[in-house]
């Protein structure tokens, strides 16, 4: 099994510690000039997004992390279940919705997706950073309000509920930032 | 563009004012000690002798044609981890009584806010200081380089007591692992009970360190006996280390000794240290060296004190990072 000593610790480093994947956020080196270096790392969990802090002295070793980043697209949701495609193998994977996490928002059939598997399982999906959706439902908005900073709820053709100025109505193509989860702009159907 | 570097890779990391801030602090500190009749020299960067240190890794290089051409009785350089032996070597054979010198020395490995595996040290030597005119020196220097007044003086185990709560000179490795443990201070898994100053270096790192110089740049002196590196043990109890740092807004500048003389003791703690080095997996270093035998000879009362120099440029350019202040880093070298 590979490993990485400290010496090789940094930033965006895939490991594995008690069996589950983890990405170093950050790593940060102190030593005293007489005395023992210390790594002192932010790992997070990459199946379940929680951040814990490890220390390391040098000569320590953490074991590397089979990770892969694919290039998928999403082909479709059957209850909790939702499928995906590798771009390149064709090979289709599903995952639960604990998996997709927050993803499962901004998910429409045929995106591409950027798709992280552990030990040839996938773990995780990334929706592009902006993604455009149609609102279904939402309150009407006072005519001729165009105001930004009064805003309502409304409901997006995949189910979730995105925060969006008054004017915006039912119908309309919203761009959303998939990263925070907020709206944008409108934009015109293409 | 080869090597899929970034295109901006050839571009200093440091911006032009903080450079021009370091030519002006090299300026000041030349005077400072030239106005106290120090002479400057310059000492072999690249040795067959080195410091043996459990925890400093120097880079090594040999007189080969090829990495292929190196045997085991090939001789081996090291660039050195501090000036400290070629100064020593001066005095012993009777240089002037002060002395001082700004090098480059190097320490693989070392790479941080705080660190570049080469940086600048300011090193200086004066016979007939004691441990208390050595420490006194630093702080006029101190005050020159930061116009923050006078560094206050404070025992190793004063702040540790007040900042961990347990006597540093007598706790013992379980009980320093209690307090870490009570003062949530995470420890590496493989720290070893048997590493007692491993403990040390932890607590005083975490809980220590970041409180000392915050308001007024402050000296600490009298390491644990453990901690001696090549300063005098003054027999106690407790016996400690005459040994001082000098610490500002929580950062580690300068290290101080009131150095050790007798050569055995030196001996015998190289021994140490490469036993301590062979367990942790690390080359040993050369056990002989010139050092040894000007001590022989006869190396006279002294302080010798280091001081990082880019870290005093980061203090006074506000830096968060040794980067911005170094034309180069390590990765753009």
């Amino acid at each position: 099994m590979a490993t990485y000593n400290t010496s090789e610790f940094r930033k965006g480093l895939k490991v594995q510690l008690d069996g589950e994947p983890y990405l170093m956020i950050e790593c940060f080196f102190v030593k005293p000039g007489k005395g023992q270096a210390l790594y002192k790392c932010k790992l997070k969990n990459l199946i379940r997004n929680t951040v814990i802090d490890r220390t390391y002295k040098s000569g320590d070793t953490i074991e590397a992390a089979d990770i892969e980043e694919i290039d998928a697209q999403f082909l479709y949701r059957q209850g909790d279940q939702f499928v995906f495609m590798d771009n390149n193998t064709f090979e289709q994977y599903e995952l639960t919705k604990d998996q997709v996490d927050e993803a499962w928002k901004y998910l429409k059939e045929g995106m591409p997706c950027t798709m992280l598997l552990f030990n040839g399982k996938p773990i995780s999906v990334t929706p592009p950073n902006h993604v455009v959706l149609k609102v279904e439902y939402c309150e009407p908005g006072a005519r001729g309000n165009t105001a930004t900073n009064v805003t309502k709820p409304c409901t997006v053709e995949t189910g979730a509920e995105i925060i969006v100025p008054a004017f915006v109505e039912i119908g309309d193509l919203i761009k959303v930032d998939t990263r925070t989860g907020e709206y944008i702009e409108r934009v015109k159907a293409e | 563009m080869s090597w899929g570097r970034a295109p901006d890779d050839f571009r200093p990391t440091a911006n032009w004012e903080v450079l021009r801030l370091r030519a002006e602090l090299l300026r000041v500190i030349r005077q400072f000690f030239d106005e106290r009749q120090f002479l400057e020299v310059e000492t072999p960067i690249l040795s067959a002798d080195t410091v043996v240190d459990r925890h400093l890794d120097p880079f090594w290089t040999a007189d080969v044609n090829r990495p292929a051409d190196i045997t085991p009785q090939t001789r081996l350089y090291f660039l050195q981890t501090s000036p400290e032996f070629g100064m020593k070597r001066l005095l012993a054979a009777g240089s002037p009584k002060a002395i001082y010198q700004i090098s480059r020395v190097f320490r693989r490995g070392e790479c941080g806010p705080l660190h570049n595996p080469e940086f600048t040290l300011v090193e200086w030597y004066r016979v007939g200081d004691d441990y208390h005119t050595g420490m006194d020196l630093l702080a006029e220097l101190c005050e020159v380089l930061f116009g923050r007044g006078r560094p206050r003086i404070y025992t190793y185990g004063e702040v540790f007591t007040r900042f961990v709560g347990i006597d540093p000179y007598s706790a013992a490795a379980d009980q320093l692992r209690q307090r870490a443990e009570a003062l949530g201070v995470a420890y590496p898994a493989s720290l070893s009970l048997e590493d007692r100053d491993g403990w040390l270096d932890l607590l005083f790192t975490e809980k220590v360190q970041p409180h000392l110089g915050q308001e007024e740049p402050v000296i600490i002196c009298d390491y644990p006996a453990s901690q001696a590196a090549l300063a005098i043990v003054r027999k106690g109890p407790p016996s400690v280390a005459e040994r001082f740092e000098l610490f500002v807004n929580g950062i580690e500048l300068a290290n101080g000794y009131h150095e050790l003389r007798d050569p055995e003791e030196l001996r015998q703690r190289i021994t140490t240290a490469n036993a301590q080095r062979t367990r942790e997996g690390k080359s040993p270093l050369p056990p002989t060296n010139r050092l040894l035998q000007a001590m022989e000879v006869g190396l006279p009362a002294c302080v010798g004190v280091a001081l990082g120099f880019d870290r005093v440029v980061m203090i006074r350019a506000g830096a968060n990072s040794i980067r911005e202040v170094l034309a180069f880093p390590f990765d753009r070298a």
